[in-house]
């Protein structure tokens, strides 16, 4: 028994340093020599093309209406996650239906993604119907042509890899990053 | 059409991962794989083991509770130390303790239940040296005893089933380790982020937007996390966070590492019984149950969500895209969320709390059949070999013989410790259940209302007890009632089925084997196939279908009523 203990004992410390310690510092080594700008969070000067940030205005393309977490500063409420609310939820049902009515009054016909939240409230995408729905818009309120705003749409659009693991895809802050060069 | 190229290339990686891994892992057991031996022979004299001694199963079974029992005071203690211990970047305090209780039983059985979210609760001591630890170990514990088990099938009058140490030590470093490193630097490559830099500040000029966003090391505790079919992730919303699985790459690589080792152990098991054929019966069984509840559920989830659809403003041709990613899509989140709640892993790429009512009915069913389809790495194998001696036990009543399973007598002692394993799980998930649900402080943690809030407790200990960690995440959980229950039912659905499981293997190995003869059952046909579907079905179907009725089946049938 008290050799079975320090058995134990050695190998969950051993295993503490081994793959607690060097197996994650030997990983960050490596990623920050081969991939030093996926591993520090793919930022940009404006932001991470991997973290969703909310636009406001009738001059930018919006992504979904999630609650963009890493926003708030104080911590406690910067969490990822979804919304949870179930299927046969009243709160759903009011939450969708006033999403709607801001983007038809914002002039927006909307789509599905653009009034659902996502898995991880910080979805940095939407699909090339989502961001067609906002081409009048933006069209109206920044003066460029419909047919400059879809030839930059379709020339953002990324996906399915490998030409069929899942949808097609925009990422909005390369989008409105293009859009402001445009300008 | 896209998906169903994204099923033949994952059905042609798992064959190919079938095939070589699973010969592999044979050969790692049996000690025919040496390319680290330095490394191991140094690690055995360090822990005082001989690794030519074998343990006959009470001592197996000691080792490893010892073990456990080690690994959880450790993770415990440093969940409540984080605060004094450095790389803690966001000086964040101590986990509290009821918390630490739970997350510690959690890591260590496999589970990776989160009563927590990651990024604002665990330093990134925690999350390295807490946590990612325990999925290598925990998961070569599981691999340890499903391979434990199977030699006391393809032994015969032998006193002793292994070398629990030896097992252990073999599974992380010749099987987890490399693997785990290699897909770490893909996940990473792809956009998961891997610094201990802390979090980082930035301004959008764009917008005036600014932006806090958490890092951490999460690339290769993401590429363990899966192939442990652990499932606890770095961040809060798990593989749905684009830092944590940023592309429909990496989606899809999750899902061929969370099944590989499952899938594989079963070639491992049929090579060493020397039958390929009955690993095959086996693994025929649960990829049948595999494919049908990823088509049923990938249909229930292309259907309009309720409440979007009452809320009369869009139309919704893909389906319900509440709580999933735009980069996924519906079909690819399914697919990913079925494949973990079937393999004990409970990571997530999208919300099973907003999933329609039949989609969430696929994914807690998927756990309720046991976790053997294919299961987590090890328990997997071990749960379903219980099935398995239940199905001939069965199968000998009907045709009037002493039953027998790959030339073992299946007598009183055996039927007895196999029927134990195989309902220690629902007991514990509908006492507690019933607990949870009798008293206010079970029914204060669900966030909605009406039979979804039912849903969400039975979900929550369902998938504790199964080590499985997948959450209908609107439960609050991190109170003391559930960290407390919640802990004591992973602990049980762990080591309630282990133990058995180990006191099995002992018997068989001691046993004598009987050759075959034209009167004995087979056990490698599709006879015994369809025979093992319908003891998991009707175990699995009868014992839960009350408690699902009052969750997602009532929920399903409220037509235009929202709660």
């Amino acid at each position: 028994m008290i050799t079975q203990l320090r058995s134990a004992v050695l190998l969950a410390v051993g295993a503490i340093l081994l793959f607690g310690l060097a197996y994650p510092l030997a990983g960050t080594g490596i990623s920050q020599l081969l991939f030093p700008h996926q591993a520090n969070g793919s930022l940009g000067p404006n932001g991470s093309t991997l973290v969703g940030q909310p636009w406001t205005g009738p001059q930018w393309f919006h992504g979904r209406p999630d609650p963009y977490n890493p926003l708030r500063l104080d911590g406690v409420s910067g969490a990822s996650g979804g919304s949870n609310l179930g299927p046969r939820s009243r709160q759903l049902v009011a939450a969708v239906r006033a999403e709607g009515v801001r983007l038809r009054r914002m002039g927006i016909n909307p789509t599905a993604d653009l009034v659902t939240t996502s898995g991880s409230g910080i979805d940095p995408d939407i699909t090339p119907q989502d961001a067609a729905a906002q081409v009048p818009m933006v069209s109206r309120s920044t003066g460029i042509s419909e047919s400059r705003l879809r030839r930059l749409i379709r020339s953002l659009t990324v996906g399915p890899e490998w030409g069929f693991l899942g949808p097609s895809y925009i990422d909005v802050l390369q989008l409105n990053s293009a859009l402001a060069r445009l300008r | 059409m896209h998906f169903a190229l994204t099923l033949l290339l994952l059905a042609a990686v798992l064959a190919l991962t079938w095939r070589y891994l699973g010969s592999y892992l044979e050969a790692v057991y049996s000690g025919r794989v040496g390319w680290l031996s330095r490394v191991e022979g140094v690690i055995y004299r360090l822990l005082g083991v001989d690794p030519s001694r074998e343990q006959r199963w009470r001592q197996y079974a000691v080792s490893l509770v010892v073990f456990s029992g080690v690994s959880l005071l450790l993770t415990y203690g440093l969940l409540r130390l984080q605060g004094q211990l450095p790389l803690n970047p966001q000086h964040l305090p101590a986990a509290s303790p009821l918390l630490s209780w739970n997350t510690a039983v959690s890591f260590i059985t496999n589970t990776n239940w989160q009563n927590y979210a990651g990024e604002t609760t665990m330093s990134y001591l925690s999350q390295m040296a807490a946590l990612t630890v325990q999925q290598f170990t925990s998961a070569a514990v599981g691999m340890a005893v499903a391979i434990a088990l199977v030699r006391g099938f393809s032994r015969a009058g032998a006193s002793t089933i292994g070398n629990f140490w030896v097992d252990t030590v073999r599974g992380c470093l010749y099987v987890l380790l490399p693997i785990a490193f290699v897909a770490g630097a893909v996940f990473v490559a792809q956009g998961a982020v891997q610094t201990l830099a802390g979090p980082a500040f930035i301004r959008d000029a764009l917008n005036g937007a600014t932006q806090l966003i958490p890092r951490g090391p999460v690339g290769f505790m993401e590429s363990i996390k899966q192939l442990g079919t652990n499932g606890g992730g770095f961040f809060n919303a798990n593989g749905a966070d684009p830092l944590e699985n940023p592309s429909q790459l990496t989606n899809l690589l999750s899902v061929v590492l969370l099944l590989s080792i499952p899938v594989a152990l079963t070639y491992t098991f049929g090579k060493m019984v020397g039958s390929r054929r009955q690993g095959l019966a086996l693994l025929a069984a649960m990829g049948l149950i595999f494919a049908v509840w990823t088509g049923f559920t990938g249909y229930a989830e292309s259907q309009p969500n309720p409440a979007v659809a009452a809320a009369g403003v869009v139309a919704q041709p893909q389906g319900n895209m509440e709580g999933k990613e735009v980069r996924f899509g519906v079909l690819d989140s399914t697919l990913y969320d079925v494949a973990s709640t079937q393999t004990s892993t409970g990571s997530v790429d999208s919300t099973p709390d907003s999933y329609t009512p039949l989609g969430g009915f696929g994914l807690l069913t998927g756990m309720m059949l046991g976790e053997i389809t294919p299961g987590g790495d090890g328990s997997g194998l071990y749960t379903l070999l219980l099935f398995a001696m239940v199905a001939v036990f069965i199968g000998g009543l009907m045709v009037g013989r002493t039953p027998e399973y790959l030339g073992k007598k299946i007598q009183a002692r055996e039927v007895k410790l196999a029927s134990l394993g195989v309902l220690v799980m629902p007991v514990v998930v509908l006492v507690t259940t019933g607990i949870a649900t009798a008293l206010p402080v079970g029914r204060a943690g669900a966030f909605n209302s009406g039979p979804h809030g039912f849903t969400e407790i039975l979900y929550a200990l369902t998938s504790q007890a199964n080590n499985n960690g997948s959450a209908f995440a609107g439960l609050n959980g991190n109170t003391a009632f559930y960290n407390l229950v919640g802990g004591i039912d992973m602990l049980v659905g762990r080591f309630g089925i282990m133990l058995p499981v180990l006191a099995l293997a002992g018997a068989l190995a001691a046993k004598q084997t009987v050759p075959g003869s034209l009167g004995t059952f087979r056990t490698d046909n599709a006879t015994f196939v369809v025979l093992l579907l319908g003891v998991i079905l009707i175990v699995g179907g009868l014992t839960f279908f009350p408690a699902l009725s009052l969750g997602p089946l009532l929920e399903q049938l409220s037509h235009g009523r929202f709660f």
